[in-house]
Order: structure tokens, then sequence, then C-alpha cells
């Protein structure tokens, strides 16, 4: 081979050799794969607390480049412990919802019509003033009543009774854990408030009464969920569906609804009859033990069988569990308690059912909370009135309830209702009545009947579009808030203070209630600055260090003894300074002082008709978080569970679109899909609360799925404290096939 | 009984997997043509090297590179990210019957251009010399090429048949697709090309014992293809319970129809038929049995791209 | 001392399918609308009221044998940090090849770049100084474990060691990284 040959040959195979060792890898590390950074983390991160939900974690949000990119847990928070439910971790959904209210509007046309003209706030609040102020002239300040939820709120309660009026009322209370609070309060002395003092993770049994932990996502009782079945602990879930909860419980009784006090009162049976309850803490800390003993001794799981559709053999076992894991038992009290109308006194048998296992108090039952004491800021007095707020029909109606009925409120608007219609304006905050209160036509004649009404809010839910003023609020993010020093197992204050500025004309609720105030007469009571300002001064007077407040979005206070064992005093605030498990209270009232049940007084539901059950899903915080684009992209609409066998007779298929009709012939505006499973009984459907809406503002879940409280037209008022029984509609199936086709 | 709930979000997958769609089925359609017209032609050259032909099969190669352009294009257009194409050509993954595949195309267009030049009547040659005389090396090319024909057709023949496998091992060797997960996949979509590739050649102004020598070669194909298919379905048949749930997309699923009449009756059967009845009394014009193997090439394609997606592992409760 | 293989355990007992890992994933690493790289599978079984439910949080298994990365034609898919699985997204041609070679339907394509995305098993963090992935961090029944696998003494290892572990789809022959405790 000649040389000029080779040297050709051999160039072009050492360079055809290179191509091909590049070729093979990755050209000698030139062309690598660097790391792909999403690049969400903020240039500040600012702590606050959430309310997506009315749990108030405390989160870091992390801000880049005047963005909200995401928010963590704040790891320094008690009640979050640097972990997030769904819903918190989806909180940027909320602020950058695209159907946020921007500007506020006045009403055009008229109600209903949701015909709006935007305008300047020195206008909004003119109207709203001048309307309030004429009004109070004419029919005085108890004719104002305000509905609010949310932790904004505050600003809101505050200017109303400086206003002069008691009807300020939240709907957390009868439409949701009122009868609970009553309940124990008369059994213990307190309520176990929110977040509830149940000491969850150190539960070596814990028996959940129709709560869906894990669906309802509280949490830190979630985190104490996991906790106790990491420890190991017994679980016994009573739902006639097959939660989340259930699936992780050792027993899983599923009740026929509404029948939940006969297991109770068999249980009391059981741990007494057979000497399962704690002795010593009954003797030294009960009141009533003999009459109860006694009251219970018809109530045999034989006889609770029938009525619950539970084997006495369980009912015995699982009382069984329940007394021998004591002190450390723990009958959760529930949260939205509000089924059948007679709650109260189901709330008061499971407080007596802990009462006799000695759980109120102890390690693994009920601690003792404890708070940062934090002074109020420096007002003058709110004007003194002698007015009941307008919430029932007579005085002595509902005599336990201490707080106003939200329910009572609406119906006092409506002429004869409530004698004369004494209820004239409405300001509405952050709740959605027509799918909060039942029977939602009511709450629209109810609203008819107005001479005014005005929403604070931040999407355009159903109220808002039938308001005379709207009036949009700075979502969480975008504000500074009362401060929060809840009553808990570490005692601390956290502050909500402001990430981004607020978006399009939206103000937060210090704002506008002050300049609200100063419009009506009321400058003195907000002397301060803004928000932060009180907030300061109050931090300040209880000796807190701002910047540390500011900067770590928490302060511990000092911790106490949680359980009588440690030292805490164990004082019972009822009449008798006693656990009490026969309640003269009740007696003197003329309503039974130890729980009964009247199987005669539950409903059957017609042929063709199912009880109608609602819940929560993880995602949502009821109707409040169903708009949000990021949460509901995981859960689109609701489903109806349906029992596998009833959709069988039904010819019902998985997927298969229907709408609901109830015992009223009120029929569900929307359809929506079947879920055929075997995780519910065959005598009732089940729906997650919040969606269906029909408010055509709300993009994102106008008209997906089904809403339930549409079909809520009758509702069992509990007569102890007012509260709203809501699970008593039974509803049937309509192929959406059919309807439309006929349509 | 066993309820199952996802909050999966994929447009991809959900409810079944559909990332490929009539571009993928397009172009294995016409990189089967090609890969057959390639293969046709070389071992033609090979053979019979000095054997008059008609215009219309010297010309035939040209073909190649003209389609294998349009398959190209439609192969363009199913990628996402587009203009990131020439990535393909950074790197060779041993590992990937798709690099393998952007790699052969790459040769496709040489060998192919090179032996249709070889191929293209004398006459024509020598026009087109003249036409591009200015070009510098064209004269050097055309006389190595005329001295390397024999190596030129061989190139032709091997890239042709990694052509028409190496589709059919891409999709061969997902094992997560158990509709396409078989062996078998790679030599049948060769068989298939191949077919089509003589059934297009068949569509054009050929001499007689040209096409009774590409009908009797096409009969032999389909054979083949037909034996494949039965082989695949068995194995299907016999692969466990995904690849069962596979084989029923074409046997009660929703491409029942669809296979059983466009692929095997019509793309397969009828012009076996047709040929046998040629062969016997040449009757039946050849062109209408050809439309009816590309028909049946294009259908098989699609379904087996389509059916393929439909099935899948279902992830599931684990063995307890 | 052997390399790092990162891999996740998740405990089906205490996972409640709340899907703050599907949002706070959302979030961290800014996915597209309409696409989750993470999600909450539940499998019940029997028959009322016999009923039994598996739940898991699941996501790509950055396999030790993973298909999408001998399929990808450009390299786009490879083996990163620790051995998770990941795409260069200068180098995807959007072929979707892998889309279809993986057994666990865990890819998809991110249709604001046209490239391939999945589940990182947030390198950009854990190879950064903050050594959990976030839906690890997210998560209130700290269900989701994350880690070595090749070192004896992390939670990871020490999990499988004492627990009773599964991987989904063992037979599809990718050696998965996700375990599931049960």
């Amino acid at each position: 081979m000649k040389r000029r040959q080779f040297i050709r040959v051999g160039s072009y195979g050492a360079a055809g050799a290179a191509v091909a060792g590049g070729l093979t890898t990755d050209w000698y590390g030139r062309y690598a794969n660097p790391i792909a950074d999403p690049g969400t983390d903020g240039d500040r991160v600012v702590p606050s607390f959430c309310e997506l939900c009315f749990w108030k974690c405390g989160i870091l949000a992390h801000v880049k480049d005047g963005r909200v990119t995401k928010i963590k847990g704040n790891p320094k928070d008690p009640l979050s412990n640097g972990q997030l439910c769904p819903r918190g971790a989806g909180g940027t959904g909320l602020l950058y919802d695209p159907d946020r209210l921007q500007k506020p509007m006045v009403r055009r046309d008229k109600r209903g019509a949701q015909v709006f003209e935007e305008v300047s706030w020195d206008d909004a609040l003119g109207v709203v003033a001048e309307n309030f102020e004429r009004i109070k002239a004419e029919h005085g300040a108890g004719a104002l009543a305000l509905f609010s939820h949310g932790y904004g709120g505050s600003w809101m309660k505050h200017l109303f009774k400086a206003y002069g009026s008691p009807n300020i009322a939240a709907p957390s209370y009868a439409q949701c854990r009122g009868p609970r609070e009553v309940g124990f309060d008369l059994t213990f002395g307190s309520g176990v408030g929110s977040p509830e003092n149940t000491d969850i993770r150190n539960a070596r049994c814990l028996v959940l009464i129709g709560s869906h932990l894990g669906e309802n996502m509280h949490n830190t009782q979630v985190q104490d969920f996991a906790d106790a079945i990491r420890n190991g602990a017994d679980i016994i879930t009573v739902d006639p569906r097959h939660s989340v909860a259930a699936s992780k419980s050792r027993w899983w009784l599923p009740i026929k609804p509404g029948t939940d006090t006969a297991l109770l009162l068999a249980w009391m049976n059981v741990i007494i009859g057979e000497g399962l309850y704690d002795r010593d803490y009954v003797e030294q800390y009960a009141y009533g033990f003999e009459q109860l003993s006694e009251h219970v001794k018809a109530f045999t799981p034989e006889w609770a069988y029938p009525r619950t559709g539970i084997e006495p053999d369980v009912i015995r076992r699982t009382a069984r569990a329940m007394g021998a894991a004591r002190p450390a038992t723990l009958v959760h009290p529930g949260r939205h308690v509000t089924w059948y109308g007679d709650d109260t006194q189901r709330s008061r048998a499971i407080a007596i059912l802990n009462a006799l296992l000695g759980s109120w108090g102890r390690k693994g039952g009920f601690f003792i909370p404890s708070q940062v004491s934090i002074p109020p800021y420096e007002y003058p007095g709110y004007l003194p009135h002698d007015d009941q707020a307008a919430d029932r029909p007579a005085p002595s109606d509902y005599p336990l309830a201490d707080q106003v009925l939200a329910q009572g409120v609406c119906d006092a608007t409506v002429p004869g209702v409530v004698g004369d219609s004494r209820i004239k304006a409405w300001m509405v905050y952050g709740s959605n009545l027509p799918t909060t209160l039942p029977d939602p036509e009511n709450t629209y004649k109810a609203i008819q009947e107005l001479d005014f009404l005005v929403t604070v809010d931040v999407l355009p839910a159903e109220i808002v579009g039938w308001s005379d003023v709207v009036l949009p609020e700075a979502t969480y993010l975008e504000r500074c808030d009362e401060l929060f020093a809840p009553w808990w197992r570490e005692p601390y204050v956290a502050v909500r203070q402001e990430v981004v500025p607020p978006m399009y004309d939206s103000k937060p609720g210090w704002w506008i209630a002050r300049e609200l105030g100063k419009r009506i007469g009321l400058p003195e009571f907000f002397p301060w600055k803004d928000s932060e300002e009180y907030a300061k001064t109050r931090l300040e007077a209880a000796g807190l260090d701002c910047d540390v407040m500011r900067a770590d979005g928490v302060i511990l206070g000092e911790p106490a003894p949680l359980y009588f064992e440690e030292g805490a005093l164990p004082e019972f605030y009822t009449d008798s300074g006693k656990i009490e498990l026969y309640s003269p209270k009740l007696a003197a009232l003329g309503f039974d002082p130890m729980p009964t049940y009247d199987h005669s007084a539950l409903e059957e539901p017609p042929e063709g008709y199912y009880r109608l059950l609602f819940g929560r899903a993880p995602v949502h915080t009821f109707g409040r978080t169903t708009n949000n684009r990021l949460l509901s992209e995981v859960y689109r609409e609701n489903e109806v569970w349906v029992n596998r066998d009833v959709a069988r007779r039904w010819g019902l298929e998985d997927g298969e679109r229907v709408y609901l009709q109830n015992q009223d012939g009120k029929r569900s505006s929307f359809s929506a899909p079947v879920k055929v499973t075997g995780r519910i009984r065959p005598d009732a459907v089940y729906v997650v609360h919040g969606y269906g809406r029909r408010a055509p503002k709300l993009r994102f879940v106008h008209g997906k799925g089904i809403d339930d409280n549409e079909l809520i037209t009758r509702y069992k008022v509990d007569p102890i404290m007012g509260g709203t029984g809501m699970n008593v509609n039974f509803v049937t199936f309509l192929r959406a096939d059919d309807l439309e086709v006929a349509s | 009984m066993q309820e199952t709930t996802t909050t999966r979000l994929n447009a991809f997958i959900d409810p079944s997997l559909h990332i490929w769609h009539y571009e993928v089925p397009v172009y294995l359609f016409l990189g089967g043509l090609v890969a057959g017209l390639m293969v046709i032609a070389g071992l033609w050259m090979l053979r019979a090297p000095d054997s008059p032909r008609s215009r219309a099969l010297s010309l035939m190669p040209w073909a190649a590179p003209v389609l294998i352009s349009v398959g190209m294009l439609f192969l363009w257009l199913d990628l996402e990210n587009p203009f990131n194409a020439f990535r393909f050509y950074f790197t060779f993954e041993l590992t990937s019957p798709m690099s393998w595949g952007s790699w052969i195309l790459l040769g496709v267009y040489p060998a192919s251009i090179l032996l249709a030049w070889a191929s293209t009547p004398a006459d024509m040659r020598d026009r087109w010399l003249v036409r591009l005389a200015r070009v510098p090396g064209v004269d050097r090319l055309d006389a190595w090429v005329s001295g390397h024909v024999p190596l030129l057709a061989s190139l032709n023949v091997v890239l042709g048949a990694a052509l028409g496998v190496y589709t059919g091992v891409l999709l061969g060797t997902m094992a997560a697709r158990p509709l396409w997960n078989s062996a078998i996949l790679g030599p049948l979509f060769l068989v298939s090309g191949l077919s089509t590739g003589a059934a297009f050649m068949m569509l054009y102004r050929l001499e007689r014992r040209e096409k009774e020598l590409l009908s009797r070669v096409d009969m032999g194909l389909i054979s083949v293809e037909l034996l494949l298919l039965a082989l695949w379905m068995i194995g299907l048949a016999a692969g466990g319970a995904a690849s069962r749930a596979g084989l029923h997309t074409i046997m009660g699923g929703p491409y029942t129809a669809a296979f059983w009449t466009l692929v095997v009756a019509l793309g397969l059967l009828t012009p076996l038929i047709g040929e046998w009845i040629e062969h016997q009394h040449s009757v039946v014009p050849a062109r209408l049995t050809a439309a009816l193997v590309l028909i049946g090439g294009l259908a098989l394609r699609w379904i087996i791209v389509y059916a393929g997606q439909h099935s899948g592992w279902v992830t599931d409760l684990a063995s307890r | 001392m052997s390399a790092v293989s990162y891999g996740m355990v998740v405990d089906t007992r205490t996972c409640v399918a709340c899907a703050a890992c599907v949002i706070a994933c959302k979030t961290e690493n800014d996915v597209a609308e309409g696409f989750s790289r993470d999600w909450i599978f539940t499998a019940t079984s029997g028959s009322f009221p016999n009923l039994e439910m598996e739940i898991r949080s699941e996501r790509c298994n950055h396999c030790e044998d993973a298909p999408c990365v001998s399929v990808c034609p450009t390299g786009a898919s490879h083996y990163g940090p620790g051995g998770t699985v990941q795409v260069t997204e200068s180098k995807c041609t959007g072929c979707k090849a892998c889309i279809a070679a993986c057994p666990y339907d865990a890819r998809f394509i991110d249709p604001r770049t046209g490239a391939i995305d999945k589940c990182t098993f947030c390198v950009h963090r854990v190879e950064n100084g903050t050594p959990t992935t976030a839906c690890q961090e997210v998560c209130p029944t700290k269900s989701i474990y994350f880690g070595d696998l090749n070192d004896p003494e992390s939670e990871v290892s020490r999990l499988l060691r004492t627990r009773q572990a599964y991987a989904l789809l063992p037979d599809a022959g990718t050696r998965p990284k996700h375990f599931f405790l049960k």
C-alpha cells in the first residue's frame, strides 16, 4: 500500500473512530446532562397561616419575582409541623383564580339577575353606609345581621358589635359543630373547640363516630391519626360508608344511619355491666353514675342490634377493646355533627362514654389545652343593648344555644316566619349561604325580602350574585389579619402577614371594616393605622418580639401540663363542678338528663329512595375550594356513591350520569356520574359536598356534579341548641340519558 | 370484585395510551414499502444485472428516496419537539431501535439514490450527466457507481431489510404493550414491507414476465405473512392475561372487524387468491390485487399501532 | 463505598389518599396544567361489608433497568444522580417511544415544551442541600420515605428490612426502586 493511501485511510479511520466514539459517549462528556431546576424557590419566604380551611396551619409562602410559586408548611408551627394538607399546598390556586372578584360592584338590575356595575370603593362603601344608617335609624341596629365564616371575619364582627347589633351568626355553629360543643359542655363543663383537644396521637383505642379523618383533612388530626396507626392503636370506625378511616380500622361498623346513639348506649351498657370503666376516675370526678348505670341497663347489645344492624357480639368485642385500652381510649367528638336533630344528645352520649373510660384530661384521650394570653386591643366599650339575637321564634327556644343560630337569623328575615320580620339587612362575610344553610329556596326567599345585602368575598359564589353591593376582599396571602393564639397542647401565637400586595382592586378585611366604620360613626373603634399596627400593639403589650414574629411566623409559649397525671388541674366548669353523667341542667329544662334513643322517630326511606349522606374530599373545604383549579383538577366533579346491589337492581353502570330527586320532588340542577361501590350501605347514597354550583361566574365548578344542599329541603332542628340536622332527606335516581333526551 | 380509582392526570395515558396517531402508521407503511423496493431492486440488480428491463422497472428505484422523504415528513410531524430532530444524529444509542432507525434512514438516502442512478437507462443517464456537467465530482461518482453495482445492490438489500425490520423490532421490544411485545413483529413488518413493495411495483406499466415474477414472489410473501400473523396471534393467546387482553382488541374487541376484513380478507386472502388465479389463467387485472395488498399493508400497520395502544399492564393489587 | 442509589418507600398503611403529594409536587416542580407527576391509586377488594382498601402514592419508579432509557434514541432519557431516571429537555424530540415503553404509565409530554416530563425525585433539591422530595416534605401522614438504598442505615433501607414490602409489576423486569409497605 502506498504511503499516501495509508495516511489517507489511516486519517479517515481515526476521524471515523473519533466520531463513532463521540456518538456513543456523549461526545466525551461535553454533551452532558444538566440537572433541571424548576426555579420555584422563593427569593423571599414569608411565614403566615393558611385560610383554605379553618384550621389555620402555619405556612411558608415562597415568592419569586413578585409571584407566589409554592406554599410549604412552617416547621415551627405547632399545627402544621412543617406539613400541609393538599388544600394548603394548593393556595396559589386561590390567589391566582381567574374568577376572583376584582372590583367593588353595585347591583343594577333586580336581585338575582346578576347585573352589576363596577364602582370605586368610595362609592361602594358609601352605598353600604347609607343603607346601614337608614335601616338603623328606622328599625334599630338589631335589624342588621352579619353572617361570618373565616378568620378575616373578626374585623366585621368587631364592626357589628360596635354598631350595636346582636345578630352575628356563624354557620359553623348550628350547621356544623354546635351540638358537640353543647353536649361536651354539659358533661365536662367545656366544649372541645377548634383545634380540638383530642390526643389522637397517644390513643391506644380510637373510636370514630361518622368522623372521616383522612377525607376530612384537618392537618394535625390526620398527622396524629397516622401516628396512632403506627403505634398500633385499635381503630373502630362507625360509619354507613367504608371511609378511608374505616379502611385503616380494626373494626368497621356499617351502622344504619341515624342509630348511632343506640350503639353508644349499648356500649355504655357493656362497659358498665362488665366493669370496663375507669372506676377511680368516675368515683373521683363524676356525678350521676348510679342514675346512668340504672338507665343503660335496658340498652343491651341485643336491644341495639335490630336498631343499628350491628351484631351483639361485635358490640361486646368493641366495647371490651375500648375498655381494655382505657384511659387512652378516645371516642372522637366528630366535627360536623348536625345530622338528625338529636345531635346534642348523641354528643352527650359520646362525652359520657369518654367520661366512663376516664379519657378527659388523660393521655390518649383529651388533653388540657393552654393558651398564650395576649391583651385585647383597648377599644371604647361596645354599645350595650338588651336585644336578644333575632334567631329563634321564642326566647325560650333552644335554651342552651350559646351562639347565634344562622338559620334562625335567615328565617327572621322572612315576614311571618318569626312574627314580624325583624332583619332588614345582611352583611355576609366569606360564607356562601345558599350552599350552607339547609333549604336554599328559603334562603333565596329571605334574600328577596331584604332591604339590603352586602357581601364581602373573594370569589363570585352564589350569594355574591344576589347581593346589592359586592366588596372584593384580598385573599389570605394578601393581607394581615387578627393574631391567632389558640388553645392547644403547645400554646403559641401566630401571625398572618401580607405575602404579596392585594391583586386587582381587592382590599383586606380590616381596611373594609375600618372604612365602613368611619362612615357609620364608629371611627373610634378603628384607631390603628393598619392591622399590622394593631397586631404590633397587642404583641408588645404581651411582651413579645415583633421582629421574631415577622421572621418566624410563630412564637411559642410556655408549655403547661397536658394531663391530670402530669399536674393539669382536674377542673370541670359544670354547675356541680363534676363531670355530669346525669345532667340536672337538662332535666330542669325538660330534656332527657341522660341520652335515650327513640327508634320510632327514625324515618325510613320510601321505596326506591335512599338516604342522602354527604361529606368531604381531602382536596376540598366544602364549597370554598371547588373552583380552585389546582385542587379540582384532581377531582373534577363529585360522584354519587351507590351500593353495588342497588346499582344492579337499577341497572346503573359505573360512570353513568344521574340526576337526584328528593322526597319533596326537588331535583338536582345538574347530573353526576354514579360510583358503583361496595363501600356504602344499600340504604344510603353519598356525595362530596361543594359541587354542582349554579353560580355562573365560578367557571371551573359551574355545572359540575351535584349540589347536595339543593336536595336538603327538610331538616330537623335540635330542640336543645337549634342545630339543623341535615341527613334527613331521601333521594331517588333519574337517568341523565332519559331526562336529557326528553328535554 | 375490585374497584380502583386513580387521580392520575395524563392525557397521553388515560383512558388508554394514545401517543401515536395516523402519522406513525403512514410512516410505517411507506417505510415498509420503500424497504420492499430497495430489497427487490437490489436483488434484481444482483441476480439479473444484464437482462433487459422495462423502462418503468428501471426507473422504479427512484420511488424509494421520494417515498421515504414523504414518510419521514410524517414522522417529523409526529414529534412533539420537531425542531430538536437533529438530536437524533448527535448520538448512537445501541439499545434503541429508534436510534438504529434514524441512522438507517440516513443511509437509505445515498444507497437508494445511487442504486436508482445505476438502474436508470443509459440514455437518460447520459442526458443528465450533460445537464450536471458543471457539478464537481459527478463524473467521478458516475464512474464509481458503474464499477460498483453489486456492492450498491447488496447495500440496498441490507439497508432495505434493516429498514423493513427495525420498526417491528421497535414495537416488538416494548414489554409494556403486550399486543406489540413479540419477536415476530420484526419479521412480520419486513415481509409485509416486501409484499407492499412488490405490489407498488405492480401498479406500473411493467412487462408481462416482470409482473409474473413479482406476482409469484408476492404470493410467497403473502403466504409467509399469513403464517407470521397466525404465529403472532398464537403467541399472544398463550402469553398470559395482559397478552390475551391485547389479542382481544382484534378478537372481539374494537378493532376486530377492521382487522379481519381490511387486513386479512381484503389485504391478504383476496390478493393471494387473485394472484393464484392470475397465475393459472392470466385473467385478473394485476393492478386491483396490488391495490388491495397496499390497502392491507396500511391497514395492518394502522390497526397494530392503534390496537397496541389499547393494551397495557394494569397496575393491580400487589400479590399479597 | 458504593454509589448512591435513590429510592422511595411509601407506607400504604398510613397513606390516606389525601393527594397533598400531588399538589405539592405540582407547585414545587411547576407541572403543566392537566398533568401530574405523581398520583393516588386506590384498590378496594371484597364486597360489602367485608372490604379492604389499598392506597398508594405512585410516580415514576426510577427503575434500575429502565426501558425508557434503553428505548430513547437521543439519550435524553438517561440515568442521573443517584441512579434516578431523568430527562434532558434540550435533547428530547418528543418521539414518545418512552411513554410507550414505560409499563407504569409515568411519563407524559409537557405541552409547553414538547419534551417529556415526569417525576425527578426532586434531584434539584436533593442534590442541593435539601435531602427531601417535595412530596415527602408535605405528606401529613409521613407516609413517604426517600433515601439511599445502598446505605444500609438509611431509613428506606431499614424499612425495607423490617417491613413487608412490594414493588409494582416486578415481572416487567424493570427493577423499580419505588416500594410500598404493606
